[in-house]
């Protein structure tokens, strides 16, 4: 079901601008050389060096990496809330590397459901009408965004919930409320960004089933994660480190074997200065 | 998103900080009602000079000696010389000469001594013709005005302001004997109650025949000098057409031009004009206090505004993660701040009719709230709202997500 792609001829013949040749779907998510570098003052920090990932529709993906690796820079970039420095990033075939702000929003509000580590609920709106958000984005009269907010947290299983606020419910179920928030539109991906770190275990095996659920459904779920638990969850796991992307374990031990055969290790070096 | 929804989140954002919301409008509510109040309190004081002026007589024009040119060149300050006459005032009311005018009353007046009994009071004593009584529209309620018959044998009668009379005389005061310049005059009649003009109290006045009053007050040599001749035009509309006819028709027997005029024609519409100038003139200095006010409550809108999109920056990064356009941003902010200067006007122009209702009674002033100026107050409160909201929510619609997002 899922494919991983370096760089290769099949990810070029995969490119749906050439339509009608494209029998089957293209991937939800395509990335190819992906780099991000930000100015921070004088020093320019390169968050992302060449990030190729394919997810395929249906696929649930699990992104690990250590603080620093580069993580949230990939999550924001895939959830279009910013734009690649360079490199190709299609959503479900479109191009979003090229657009402007308002082309993203739209984007983000159609294609991206988001599930925040912090849930993002506004503390003065009630469960509905938090769900309900994205849909007024969109424009939906309200009639049918209440009736489909409804529907998205009787999903979630929090019916009973529908008339309380943030601050009444207990942090599993506004992680659940964020995740109803984040189907309402029926996207093309869910984007979860470490939903389980503000939870206890109940809860985190609460909204990891409920993910669980999602995929079995055959919705996309990318999550970002630093616990391997977590990550365990997934019908696959990339890794994420310094900026590069690697897709096995095995490749990221290379990699770092590879790298530290360039470096004389630290005791080798004060041993030598004993001598 | 649409305006309704629009509307909605701004108004839930404005309530969810109801404290900080209400002090906000407080600025713009002071400022509101601070101008609405000087604006009213100086169109009352305006109104009621025009219609003090009104009272005066209606359709009134009136003709004052002017300066004159004396042979050395010098030209004399006005109502120095004694250039009007009865003989003006006899052609002025030939239809011939001037057909828009109705009515002539040429008049003299002085301030003089009266007496009556014990009793002494000092009033302004005015010498005219009977149809003194249509120009300036003025009635008797008691007893008569004096007749031509009066006026042509120079009979000693007088007719009364109510003031003068009730502070001369006691009792009934038709018949009674009044000294004026140590001439007797009988009493035979009381004018209507009036009210005080810009300068001169109505009430307060002897009025007696033209004829008798040069006889026996005028201290003039020239027996003929007036010093006012008032006309009434035909109606509000021949008005213009009379200044010309009694302009033109004086010019000519007095052999004079508009430059070297030796009178001065007024109309009411002048007179008010010159009589609430200074009060305009406070008014508006007033007003630019309030206004100076009402800026500042301006500028607090807008401090609001910054404070509180700096601390709802996670909210506008969310809003933004679920696809809310800067465009729709912006919307939101401004409405937000447009409603708080709306409401702030709303509630200033409320607090400015109540004063309006409350202040006459203790400052004796009218106050008058025109609709014009009320739907100004709530179209300039919007506006202050609307500008001082630009800039936070131009910063608003400007933050990228993901460093709205970061942020703790």
């Amino acid at each position: 079901m899922s494919t991983i792609s370096l760089d290769d001829d099949k990810t070029e013949s995969q490119a749906p601008d050439d339509g009608a040749a494209a029998d089957e779907a293209p991937p939800i998510l395509e990335l190819t050389h992906v780099r991000k570098t930000y100015a921070t003052g004088a020093v320019e920090v390169e968050a992302l060096r060449g990030i190729d990932l394919v997810v395929d529709e249906g696929d649930y993906v699990a992104v690990m990496g250590p603080s620093g690796s580069g993580k949230s820079t990939l999550m924001h970039i895939l959830g279009c809330l910013d734009v690649p420095t360079s490199g190709r990033y299609r959503l479900a075939g479109v191009d979003v590397g090229v657009m402007d702000e308002e082309d993203l929003a739209d984007v983000r509000n159609r294609r991206v459901g988001f599930v925040f580590q912090q849930f993002n609920l506004l503390p003065a709106l009630a469960a509905q009408r938090n769900v309900e958000l994205p849909l007024m984005y969109a424009r939906v009269p309200r009639a049918e965004r209440r009736r489909r907010a409804t529907e998205a947290l009787e999903r979630v299983g929090l019916e009973d919930r529908l008339d309380h606020r943030p601050g009444e419910l207990s942090g599993g179920q506004q992680q659940r409320v964020s995740i109803a928030r984040a189907l309402v539109t029926d996207p093309d991906l869910v984007l979860a960004d470490e939903p389980t770190g503000n939870l206890d275990t109940a809860s985190t095996l609460d909204v990891l089933s409920l993910f669980a659920e999602l995929h079995e459904q055959g919705r996309t779920v990318v999550l970002i994660t630093h616990e391997r638990d977590v990550a365990r969850q997934a019908g696959r796991t990339v890794l994420i480190r310094d900026g590069h992307l690697y897709h096995s374990h095995e490749e990221e031990v290379a990699a770092t074997e590879a790298l530290a055969a360039t470096r004389i290790p630290l005791w080798e070096h004060s041993n030598e200065v004993e001598r | 998103m649409t305006w309704a929804d629009s509307f909605r989140t701004a108004y839930e954002a404005i309530l969810a900080r109801r404290m900080r919301s209400v002090l906000t409008m407080l600025g713009i509510l002071i400022g509101i009602a601070a101008v609405m109040l000087t604006v009213g309190l100086g169109q009352g004081a305006q109104e009621r000079v025009a219609s003090a002026i009104n009272a005066l007589g209606s359709n009134l024009l009136i003709v004052t000696p002017g300066s004159t040119t004396s042979s050395s060149g010098f030209r004399g300050g006005q109502g120095s010389a004694t250039t009007l006459t009865v003989g003006d005032a006899d052609m002025l009311a030939d239809p011939a000469i001037a057909p828009d005018v109705a009515a002539v009353a040429p008049a003299s007046a002085s301030n003089q001594a009266l007496a009556a009994g014990s009793q002494t009071w000092t009033s302004s004593v005015v010498g005219t013709t009977p149809s003194w009584l249509t120009v300036r529209a003025r009635t008797v309620t008691n007893g008569r005005f004096f007749t031509d018959a009066d006026l042509a044998s120079g009979n000693p009668v007088a007719v009364l302001g109510s003031t003068t009379a009730g502070e001369l005389l006691t009792g009934n005061p038709i018949g009674q004997s009044v000294t004026v310049n140590s001439a007797q005059f009988t009493v035979i009649g009381v004018l209507d109650t009036q009210g005080t003009s810009s300068s001169t109290n109505l009430d307060d006045q002897v009025v007696v025949p033209m004829t008798t009053y040069s006889s026996r007050i005028s201290t003039s040599t020239n027996p003929e000098a007036v010093s006012q001749i008032y006309l009434q035009a035909k109606d509000q509309k021949s008005l213009s057409a009379a200044y010309q006819e009694v302009t033109s028709a004086l010019s000519t027997s007095h052999g004079v031009t508009a430059a070297n005029a030796d009178f001065t024609l007024s109309s009411q519409q002048s007179l008010v004009e010159t009589a609430t100038n200074t009060e305009h003139v406070l008014t508006v200095l007033l007003a630019g206090i309030a206004a100076i006010s009402l800026l500042v409550g301006g500028i607090g809108v807008m401090n609001i505004m910054l404070v509180s999109v700096t601390e709802r920056v996670r909210e506008i990064g969310l809003r933004k993660a679920l696809g809310a356009t800067p465009a729709v941003i912006l919307r939101q902010f401004l409405l937000e701040a447009g409603l708080l200067g709306l409401t702030g006007g709303v509630l200033g122009l409320a607090v400015g009719y109540a004063g309006a209702a409350v202040l006459p009674n203790l400052i004796s002033q009218p106050v008058t709230i025109s609709a014009l100026s009320a739907v100004g107050a709530l179209v300039v409160s919007l506006a202050i709202g609307l500008v001082a909201g630009v800039y936070p929510a131009q910063r608003a619609a400007r933050l990228a997500p993901i460093d709205a997002l970061r942020s703790e």
